[in-house]
């Protein structure tokens, strides 16, 4: 035990030895927290858009109203001539374009199918594809009010029109608020990249010094050497964890619905991974720069295919299969399910099993490892 | 005699390339890491909000009601994971992350649908992940909103065949990206997120390394000027990541169908200043830091989440807070990513996007001249010290 502790206490010298670890490891995760809290948003509103009415008429006027006063759009321009539009979406001034062609409000009024053609720019296809589907929806409704009308101007026909009405509740996070998804995951992104970096360089930078070589011809006992070692990172993680919670609570209002305790419980039972995994690289490096890029060949994967903002099931079958060995992916859940749906032990024991199992096999490889190594 | 400060970049050129040389697999990894991740993302990533997994409570248990369902399985947005007797059920289905939506649809509804109540259905979704919950949504309204107008359509044309038709129809078209391909539109973010985080870890260490191992002192009492040594470390290294950035691109060419529309010679204007602006970034950083430890950490937390989420890669930079978006200036992936857009997707002129160029070039700028600024005051210090002594 005093063996570990002074190990510990060694750890922490040198990690003072740079001035500027402390602020990165403190104060950085919350920055970061702050920074991408109001960044990451996903909710696709006052879509720049040109409109070019050829028709003119009061019906394309209305029509063009319902888009307008949807708030999903904002009408950057008003154009008379087709080609004019090119010009907004080449320069990226505007990534709509709604068309009215000449005749619609003739064709409406006459009963016969009318058209109007909606253009998005697609090299932004994300924000392109919620355009169009706002604007599909909005069509509808206008579709919807003219059945209404003619309906009406039927006599009715003695029948009354129909519609089905979605009653919209939704869970967990009602406002559909992005920033409630990402922040919990920007928790696991820290966790990680401090915990993997810090412990793999930490250990190859004794090897590259050579003091590692004075370590072994100690009476020190590998195991106690990489409790040591591995200890400070722990700690460094739990300071963490309880900044970048606090934030999420009190700077951004993010409910922690469930068990503060599993949370942290479950955080060591990922750190377990994440240092094992930093352990690893580091008995497969010899200087600090292969640890790096081997540790970014690790992260990097983890990162984008953690569902911390692509989902998972949109994925081919075979990277799904792949993620089920990344373990971010079950603190994900595990994190997001305490937050913000008060999820507990019931619900989550499979995730903690995987994390906790993933845990358990990629450490125990890697201290085997790192074993072999020293003798 | 005194040398000029350029004739020293290149011995410290050979040097670095020496040095980079004899570790081979930072080596390899510095060429291909990038290509491997782009691989791998661009296959595995998808913007595409489909097979939303949805739980159907079917209270109702009629023809009707079968027939609603049914709407909702052969669209690709919704996978249909399993039909509950009980709303109970779906609690618990949910915050296991089993489904993300449920539709209940209430007993009586086939009924109130033939005696033309407009009846209503719930539609429960999970609203953790906003985007997709929203995008949910807004599915559900399109297909529940088609499927009145078909009824409503379907009892008109019973009563008096040859009624009204359908009166309006959206012609969507998608320009740059007709088919609204995620790949194409990843591509170019992917490039981006990849080469900057690659780019500044491969300087990262540059000058901290020479810092840590003690040779920097050596620098310091040599008549090496720090702008010598930085244009010295830095020309391998674009040399390096030059031939990286043409892997990826030829790749996002081969893989993903992403041509180059535009002009080749913009692109590589626009490639070298980004690679400059990279590459300094790491440099900036190895110069302020003591060890590589945290050279490394302050490298992967100022490019991971900030080039993922600041560039506008995912989340859109107009969406921002204003604050925020005076910060995307910081990132120089935003320009990096909205002019290889322009150049490759839609392949328009110079006049496009020159702004960004310009924006480009003035972030290589400062990040260079504070790497100078930085180096010459530790050097001076390090004179100071040496003269003390």
């Amino acid at each position: 035990m005093k063996v570990i502790l002074s190990i510990l206490w060694k750890e922490f010298l040198q990690l003072r030895r740079d001035p500027r670890l402390f602020p990165v490891i403190f104060i950085s995760p919350i920055l970061q927290l702050i920074l991408l809290g109001y960044a990451a948003n996903l909710d696709v509103k006052n879509i720049p858009s040109v409109i070019c009415d050829l028709d003119r008429s009061t019906a394309s006027r209305g029509f063009l109203g319902d888009f307008v006063n949807s708030g999903y759009f904002s009408v950057e321009a008003r154009v008379d001539r087709m080609e004019e539009i090119d010009r907004y979406l080449d320069h990226g001034d505007a990534s709509m374009a709604f068309v009215i062609p000449r005749g619609f409000g003739d064709s409406l009024a006459g009963g016969k199918e009318a058209s109007v053609m909606l253009i998005a720019d697609g090299s932004e296809s994300q924000s392109a594809s919620i355009g169009v589907n706002y604007a599909t929806l909005i069509a509808a409704n206008y579709t919807q009010k003219i059945i209404f009308e003619s309906f009406k101007r039927a006599g009715g026909l003695g029948l009354k029109p129909v519609l089905v009405k979605p009653e919209l509740r939704v869970w967990y996070n009602p406002e559909l608020k992005s920033r409630n998804f990402m922040v919990p995951g920007v928790l696991g992104l820290i966790l990680m990249i401090m915990t993997t970096t810090l412990a793999s360089l930490g250990i190859v930078r004794e090897k590259e010094s050579g003091t590692m070589e004075q370590l072994i011809v100690t009476p020190i006992r590998p195991y106690q050497l990489i409790i040591g070692k591995l200890l400070p990172f722990v700690l460094i993680g739990l300071v963490d964890t309880t900044f970048v919670i606090s934030v999420a609570r009190g700077w951004f209002g993010i409910p922690v619905r469930g068990s503060i305790a599993l949370l942290f419980a479950l955080c060591l039972a990922f750190m377990l991974n994440t240092l094992g995994i930093g352990l690893f690289v580091s008995t497969i490096s010899r200087t600090q720069q292969q640890a790096m890029l081997t540790s970014l060949f690790f992260i990097m994967p983890q990162i984008v295919l953690s569902g911390f903002v692509f989902p998972i099931e949109n994925m081919p079958k075979f990277f799904q299969y792949l993620t089920t060995v990344i373990p971010i992916r079950y603190f994900f859940v595990i994190i997001r399910g305490i937050m913000l749906k008060g999820a507990g032990w019931p619900e989550l024991w499979n995730q903690a099993a995987a994390l906790m199992g993933l845990g358990t096999v990629i450490l125990t490889l890697s201290v085997a490892r790192f074993h072999k190594k020293l003798d | 005699m005194r040398t000029l400060p350029i004739a020293f970049v290149r011995p410290v050129m050979r040097k670095e390339f020496r040095q980079i040389r004899r570790d081979s697999r930072s080596l390899i990894f510095m060429i291909f890491l990038p290509a491997f991740l782009l691989i791998m993302f661009g296959f595995a990533l998808n913007f595409d909000v489909k097979h939303i997994p949805l739980a159907v409570v079917d209270q109702d248990g009629s023809r009707t009601s079968r027939d609603l369902i049914e709407k909702f399985r052969t669209t690709e947005y919704f996978d249909i994971r399993s039909v509950l007797d009980r709303t109970g059920e779906v609690d618990g289905l949910m915050a296991r992350d089993k489904i993300r939506a449920a539709l209940i649809i209430p007993e009586r509804f086939s009924e109130d649908l033939l005696a033309e109540r407009s009846p209503s259905v719930q539609f429960l979704i999970d609203g953790a992940n906003a985007m997709s919950g929203t995008t949910a949504a807004g599915y559900a309204a399109s297909i529940l909103l088609s499927y009145s107008q078909r009824v409503t359509l379907e009892a008109m044309a019973r009563r008096r065949p040859g009624g009204p038709m359908l009166p309006l129809k959206t012609e969507v078209r998608v320009w740059y990206n007709p088919e609204l391909r995620s790949a194409k539109f990843l591509v170019p973010g992917l490039m981006a997120f990849i080469l900057m985080v690659t780019l500044t870890t491969s300087t990262a260490f540059s000058i901290v390394r020479e810092k840590e191992r003690g040779t920097m002192e050596q620098i310091y009492v040599s008549p090496l000027r720090p702008t010598a040594l930085i244009i010295g470390k830095m020309i391998p290294y674009i040399l390096i990541s030059l031939a990286s950035a043409h892997i990826v691109l030829a790749l996002g060419w081969v893989l993903f169908g992403v041509a180059v529309k535009g002009s080749y010679f913009l692109l590589l204007l626009t490639i070298v200043l980004f690679l400059i602006s990279g590459l300094g970034q790491g440099i900036l950083i190895s110069s302020i830091t003591r060890t590589q430890q945290v050279a490394f950490l302050i490298c992967v937390l100022t490019t991971i989440l900030p080039t993922f989420i600041l560039s506008g890669f995912v989340f859109p930079v107009r969406n921002m807070p204003r604050v925020i978006q005076a910060i995307t200036y910081l990132i120089p992936a935003k320009y990096f990513l909205v002019a290889l857009r322009a150049i490759i997707l839609k392949g328009v002129g110079f006049a496009a996007f020159w702004d960004q160029i310009l924006f480009l070039a003035g972030f290589a700028i400062v990040i260079l001249l504070l790497s100078v600024a930085s180096i010459r005051r530790s050097t001076e210090g390090g004179r100071r010290r040496g003269r003390a002594r």
